[in-house]
């Protein structure tokens, strides 16, 4: 962490850079927040360690209309992100200085299962147990880092940067699951069953919208849903219906630009596996128009901007041509 | 899947959007040579099929539909030469996300009309009309609200 | 004083199901929320924080003021029924209570609201002491002593037990009409309990917070200070914190389109959305800065200016453990500390 705080001191100083945004350490381990640095003096409070799962590269959107550049320090899997950014010209390449920071799986303080969490010793970056030691209100107790960590890093995308200038720190592929299976999972119930995991799940959503505010890949100026010129209820769960359409159209609209960060899953208050819809449509788009990983190549064409003459007809989906490919 | 158990009396709201060149003109050829069609069917004119957004086929379900279909013109002979492509991938992928969510996988359909096809047209109409009655009532994906 | 076996709670809760609605915390796909008991619901009175508060059981998230419909070219204008069933809420935690006693200096002053004022007059709240107090509590900053909650009932787990004590009218009238699924209980254990609780609170990280400063006097000295720009930077604009609170009461009136009619309705609405309180001629906070201190200043400044120096922040610590970027009162308050 102190090699972090040492280079961008130096890129702030020699006036490379006008801010850093890194994480700023909150009241415990466990809450830090993002935060812009605007002096050397500031970085005393910059932190990287575990809990530093936040995906900066949509703070990068509004540090892109700022003047100069700013130094932003991204994980293996935000920079897939940011390429994706790129490629829809939301951020700019030019006022970014981006420091590929090494990442060991990020962890979730909502998955240690204990009260009144008051340290947590075993989470801090480059040097992770194996086992978290939790010192509570209640006591003493362990859990292994596995365990607590991100849905999102369970499926790992790899060690490598997709984009960055320089690169602090090493990586670890802590991936352990396979990326499809939960969906693969659901593709093998019944209707009624599908139907009902996902009426109980959604029936939790509280419209909050943290989920689209987090999105890399939401960044419309004004959300369709936010639309006055249509009855959305936008914050209202007035129905089953609304929650199932908002997801439903959410996950489209962000189809084949997603890069699966996991952040909708992890900012979730209510839990939802969010990432399922994102995931439903990677596998589908795979399977049908080839394997496509957004974020990885700027220059690429996109699934849903592209086609062949010879893609499958909508009816593959009756036929259950999906659903056992 | 839940049959009506009145089939005769059902009778189902079916939304049937139609590019203007191709499958309208279609429908208007069915109409002009006396072919028939069910009465269920409310067609609504899209420039493209392309023009319809996913968020229209969720709309109509809400608002009150018990099937949803689009229908343009055939690859290779759009109007806008690739609109239909688009569609095509775009329906493909929505129609597979209604069906991991649970809704009946019949209530959604796309099918290729050109201006030519009159008889297709009133076809896939009853087709797809008789399918929807076989489904019975839309009740996944309607808004509650919208019953009275 | 009374008690009841904690295994012989379901019968409890089967009987006043009976003759009235009961919400209670109930586990489904995962969370806790305050929820209609029925026969399979599986009650979890051991989450300390439901996920949203129990606000919704008096002001819920959305509700139908009236619905209009036309037929045959007449159009006809039905006012939403006012509650007028009696109904239990069972489990309130002693923040949740005070949360409620917030919202009634809004909706029960003049002009009242009479939606929520009938579900207030046929409610029932059976508070419940806080066993295991969670290290985002900060209850007692606001003087509430999660040991003994206000309440009409007020109980207290103890082994395997459930110590129960009627304050109210209302109270002893649950009481009464449960009486046989009681035994006698002796007051001591239950203050053992209590004298327990207090002393973790102290022990609570947050729990020498200090509001010093703020009130209504700091509409006036805290509006433009310069700590605002810092801190508001990483919010995400989304609704967690507001929807998650004890104490948020803005709503938002709007029309459904049924097809045949018009359904009003009104909705919790956030002064972090941008569409928040907007006009006509556009919206008066243009900032994501000017809204995120709203919510900050309305609950520690302007609430108190209007309610005797009343805070509209209960402590409970929600939005502390769900903001998506990790930023909460806690937060605000001891940034306002460091800086004087």
């Amino acid at each position: 962490m102190q090699e972090l705080i040492t280079r961008a001191k130096a890129l702030l100083e020699s006036g490379e850079v006008q801010r850093v945004l890194g994480w700023k350490q909150g009241e415990h381990i466990y809450d830090p927040e993002p935060a812009f640095f605007d002096s050397a003096e500031a970085l005393k409070d910059f932190v990287y360690n575990g809990f530093c799962g936040a995906n900066l590269s949509k703070y990068m959107i509004e540090a892109a209309k700022l003047e100069g550049k700013t130094l932003v320090f991204l994980k293996p899997c935000d920079s897939y992100s940011f390429v994706q950014l790129m490629k829809e010209h939301r951020v700019d390449r030019e006022k970014a200085h981006i420091i590929g920071v090494g990442c060991k799986g990020k962890l979730s303080v909502n998955k240690i299962d204990a009260d009144g969490i008051l340290d947590i010793q075993g989470a801090g970056y480059p040097d992770c147990a194996d086992t978290l030691t939790v010192d509570t209100l209640y006591g003493q107790t362990t859990v292994s880092y596995k365990d607590a960590m991100l849905e999102r890093c369970h499926v790992c995308k790899g060690k490598e940067h997709m984009v960055c200038d320089e690169q602090i720190g090493e990586s670890a592929d802590t991936a352990d699951s396979d990326r499809f299976a939960q969906v693969a999972a659901i593709e093998a119930m019944s209707p009624e069953e599908k139907f009902a995991f996902f009426q109980s799940e959604l029936s939790k959503c509280i419209r909050c919208n943290a989920c689209r505010n987090v999105c890399p890949a939401c960044s419309c100026r004004k959300c369709v849903f936010d639309s006055t010129k249509f009855d959305s209820t936008q914050k209202a769960n007035t129905t089953s219906f609304e929650e199932k359409m908002f997801h439903i159209i959410r996950a489209f609209h962000v189809a084949g630009r997603c890069t699966d960060c996991g952040e909708c899953s992890r900012v979730c208050p209510q839990g939802i596996p969010l990432h399922l819809f994102n995931r439903k449509f990677i596998k589908d788009i795979n399977s049908l128009y080839g394997e496509y990983q957004a974020g990885v190549d700027a220059q690429a064409k996109a699934p849903l901007t592209s086609f062949t003459q010879e893609d499958a007809e909508p009816s593959i989906v009756a036929e259950g041509g999906l659903t056992h490919a | 899947m839940p049959v009506n158990q009145n089939n005769e009396e059902f009778r189902p709201v079916i939304v049937a959007f139609c590019c203007n060149w191709c499958s309208y003109a279609g429908a208007d050829l069915a109409g002009s040579s006396r072919l028939s069609y069910p009465a269920d069917v409310k067609i609504i004119r899209v420039p493209c099929s392309c023009r319809v957004n996913p968020m229209f086929i969720l709309r109509a379900f809400e608002k009150g539909a018990d099937g949803v279909i689009l229908c343009g013109c055939h690859p290779g002979d759009c109007h806008y030469s690739t609109g239909n492509y688009y569609a095509r991938r775009r329906m493909t992928l929505l129609f597979s996300m209604l069906d991991f969510i649970g809704v009946e996988n019949g209530r959604t359909r796309v099918e290729w009309v050109s201006a030519a096809e009159g008889v297709k047209f009133s076809e896939t109409m009853n087709s797809f009309v008789a399918k929807i009655r076989s489904l019975g009532k839309n009740v996944r994906l309607g808004d509650l609200r919208c019953k009275n | 004083m009374l008690k009841i076996k904690t295994a012989d709670l379901p019968a409890l809760y089967e009987r006043i199901a009976q003759s009235q609605d009961l919400f209670l915390p109930v586990r489904s796909a995962g969370q806790t929320d305050f929820a209609l008991w029925q026969k399979d619901a599986q009650v979890d009175l051991d989450t300390l924080k439901t996920v949203k508060s129990p606000k919704d059981v008096f002001f819920p998230q959305s509700e139908t003021l009236y619905s209009c419909h036309r037929e045959d070219g007449k159009l006809s204008v039905t006012p939403e029924e006012l509650c007028d069933k009696p109904f239990v809420v069972f489990g309130m935690k002693a923040c949740d209570v005070q949360g409620i006693a917030v919202l009634d200096k809004v909706f029960l002053s003049e002009p009242v609201d009479s939606y929520y004022a009938a579900r207030r007059t046929h409610g029932t709240i059976v508070a419940l002491a806080c066993g295991r107090p969670e290290t985002s509590c900060f209850c007692t900053v606001f003087g509430i002593d999660p040991a003994a909650p206000e309440g009409d009932v007020v109980t207290w787990m103890v082994d395997q037990w459930l110590y129960w004590d009627a304050k109210t009218d209302k109270g002893f009238a649950l009481t009464d009409f449960l009486h046989d699924l009681f035994e006698p209980a002796d007051e001591s254990t239950v203050e053992q309990v209590k004298t327990a609780i207090r002393a973790i609170v102290k022990k609570l990280p947050y729990a020498d917070l200090s509001l010093e400063g703020w009130g209504a006097q700091a509409a006036d000295t805290r509006f433009d200070s310069p700590i605002w720009e810092q801190l508001y930077k990483p919010c995400l604009a989304c609704g967690t914190c507001t929807f998650v609170c004890p104490t948020c009461q803005c709503y938002d009136i709007k029309d459904y389109d049924t097809g045949s009619g018009v359904q009003r309705y009104r909705c919790w609405d956030s002064c972090m959305y941008s569409d928040f309180t907007m006009m006509a001629h556009g919206n008066n906070r243009t900032s994501q800065m000017q809204r995120f201190r709203q919510r900050f200043m309305h609950k520690l400044a302007y609430f108190p200016a209007n309610n005797d120096g009343v805070f509209s922040c209960v402590g409970c610590g929600r939005c502390v453990d769900k903001c998506p970027s990790h930023l909460n009162i806690v937060k605000v308050i001891k940034a306002f500390g460091k800086e004087d």
